[in-house]
């Protein structure tokens, strides 16, 4: 059975359509990566899995149950780790816990041993009893994150988890997202930005754009459609020799640049730059998702990444530009 | 109704209020003033109720003001949370929406005891005397009151955008339901269009009962005053759960 199943899902804000009729199957105990720049709706689609936001249109079962119809089911079998923070800085570590503990239906005794065991999980027993708002972003995440995790959810869904994390805190959730998936067979939802995130703990990967899902893989799949791996040649190939390889996948060409994605530079490099002819310059690379993300989306993932505040505006300003 | 999630929503809120002093006090700053420059300064004579001081006359207005300040604040607090994205995590908790309306009115309710219970014992050391039925009546008192105010300031809270509207709720809310209410002045002998101001007002009938309760003596019948105050707890809960089950995400 489907953890989550959803078709057509829509949502229209005044000036943008974030979600533009998304349909998609998600198997129980799969990692399931959303990946796309900021805007591109994952933000909004999960909200709409998780009932925060009622959809335009379109339908979803989450855990089976309908999130029109039945919000409250769908929000016990789930837990969230949104991408702003949303642990109460007034409130001490374990207090945020407590009570989370405590709206989640979590049973009286085991309020406790839990809240232990997650914060010994996320590395922060010892600060268990200092105020949020004394924490640094990391431990602040790694608080959402044993949150998020405390009521046991079937479900969980994870918006950006390392978004703003130093190295090693980044290192130690995918270490435990991949414990998650191991030990409890639990169906996780991640969005990311970060193509290195979704490559490595992702089962398959949406890559979703302008609201709408443009891509859906494995991780390995989807770089094999672009190519295993990049050449980029400067200088004036034969392009007509170039396409007639039989491992050449694609050429693109801008001005005197070209970049050729092709299956086993290391056999077939020689014969590729034989059938080439005078070159000036070659660097070869294994495709990464963000070559395939380019590809797909037209577009480079991190160009957005300076914008992330004011997003929402800047496209605000654009759909009105565009309507002058 | 969930009860396990409205105790945590309350206790919450009980932590937080013990945790920030500094509010609990400056809350009763300006009632304070009232009380003792306002009250002290005008002279003894003036006092519409005969055998008190205007000073004593204003106390129960004073405390239905701690009373109305503290919910209405507490209420419109919720756009903090909103813009802090705490309500975020309480709205996707799998508990209903009239559950965190209560667990938040009751919240809230603690805050304005907490307060009335401040304001009786200066009333009760410095002004007039107390008995402990006056106190004990005088909180059972507060707690509608408490209960109906801080569930209007929830609900503009819930509908409020931006902390910008606070003062402006203040302004044309807050204060003129004070002023109006004749926690500072004799309904019986106020020109006629303040009466019929006053007569909408709902604090009108909280001083009133307080004033019956420690004055003994008031301008309606306590069971007029209950009954009003608990015609507005009614629908203020009703227009409060509705506008809780509009609060969305905002993106």
């Amino acid at each position: 059975m489907a953890a989550i199943t959803t078709r057509n899902l829509v949502k229209r804000y005044d000036e943008v359509t974030a979600v533009n009729g998304v349909s998609l199957e998600i198997k129980k105990g799969e990692v399931f990566g959303l990946l796309g720049p900021n805007g591109a709706g994952k933000t909004t689609l999960i909200s709409m899995l998780s009932t925060l936001v009622r959809p335009t249109s379109g339908t979803a079962t989450v855990a089976g149950h309908d999130i029109g119809k039945e919000p409250l089911e769908v929000r016990r079998s789930i837990g969230i780790v949104f991408q702003e923070p949303s642990v109460d800085d007034l409130l001490t570590g374990r207090e945020n816990l407590r009570l989370h503990s405590m709206l989640y239906g979590v049973p009286r005794r085991e309020i406790r041993p839990r809240t232990e065991r997650m914060l010994a999980m996320v590395g922060l027993t010892d600060r268990g009893d200092s105020l949020v708002k004394t924490y640094s972003g990391g431990m602040r995440r790694r608080l959402e994150i044993a949150r998020g995790l405390i009521h046991e959810p079937k479900i969980l869904f994870l918006d950006e988890p390392t978004l703003g994390l130093d190295p090693a805190s980044r290192k130690a959730i995918w270490q435990h997202i991949r414990e998650l998936k191991a030990q409890h067979n639990s169906t996780i939802i991640l969005t990311t930005h970060y193509m290195e995130e979704a490559d490595s703990l992702a089962d398959r990967i949406a890559i979703i754009n302008k609201g709408e899902i443009i891509e859906l893989d494995t991780p390995a799949a989807l770089k094999k459609k672009v190519g295993q791996d990049l050449v980029f040649l400067k200088g004036a190939p034969d392009e007509a020799a170039l396409r007639a390889l039989p491992f050449v996948r694609s050429v693109e060409r801008s001005g005197d640049a070209w970049t050729i994605g092709m299956e086993d530079s290391g056999a077939n490099l020689q014969a590729l730059l034989n059938a080439a002819g005078r070159l000036e310059q070659v660097e070869v690379r294994r495709v990464t998702l963000d070559d395939v993300f380019l590809k797909f989306a037209g577009q480079q993932i991190s160009d957005d990444e300076e914008e992330h505040a004011e997003g929402i505006f800047e496209r605000i300003a654009v759909n009105k530009a565009a309507r002058r | 109704m969930n009860l396990n999630a409205a105790g945590a929503l309350l206790l919450r809120e009980a932590l937080i209020f013990f945790r920030e002093k500094e509010r609990i006090i400056s809350m009763l700053i300006s009632p304070l003033l009232f009380l003792f420059v306002m009250g002290e300064a005008i002279p003894e004579g003036q006092s519409p109720v005969a055998g008190f001081t205007y000073q004593q006359f204003i106390f129960p207005g004073i405390m239905a003001m701690v009373l109305l300040f503290t919910s209405i604040t507490y209420g419109l607090y919720i756009i903090w949370d909103k813009r802090l994205d705490f309500l975020k995590e309480v709205l996707a908790a799998p508990i209903s929406r009239s559950t965190l309306f209560f667990g938040k009115s009751l919240g809230g309710m603690i805050g304005a005891m907490i307060e009335t219970v401040m304001l009786l014992v200066i009333g009760a050391l410095f002004i007039l005397p107390v008995t402990p039925l006056q106190a004990l009546l005088c909180l059972g008192a507060a707690l509608p009151v408490a209960y109906m105010i801080t569930n209007m300031g929830l609900t503009i809270g819930a509908s409020m955008k931006s902390m910008e509207g606070f003062g402006l709720v203040m302004s044309f809310l807050t204060w003129p339901l004070f002023f109006f209410s004749g926690a500072l002045f004799d309904l019986e002998t106020a020109a006629p269009y303040i009466r019929a101001v006053s007569l909408a007002d709902p604090v009108t009938y909280a001083v009133d009962l307080m004033r019956i309760i420690l004055l003994g003596k008031g301008h309606f019948s306590p069971w007029t005053d209950l009954g009003v105050i608990a015609l507005f707890c009614l629908a203020t809960t009703a227009i409060g759960v509705t506008a809780f089950g509009r609060l969305q995400q905002e993106k």
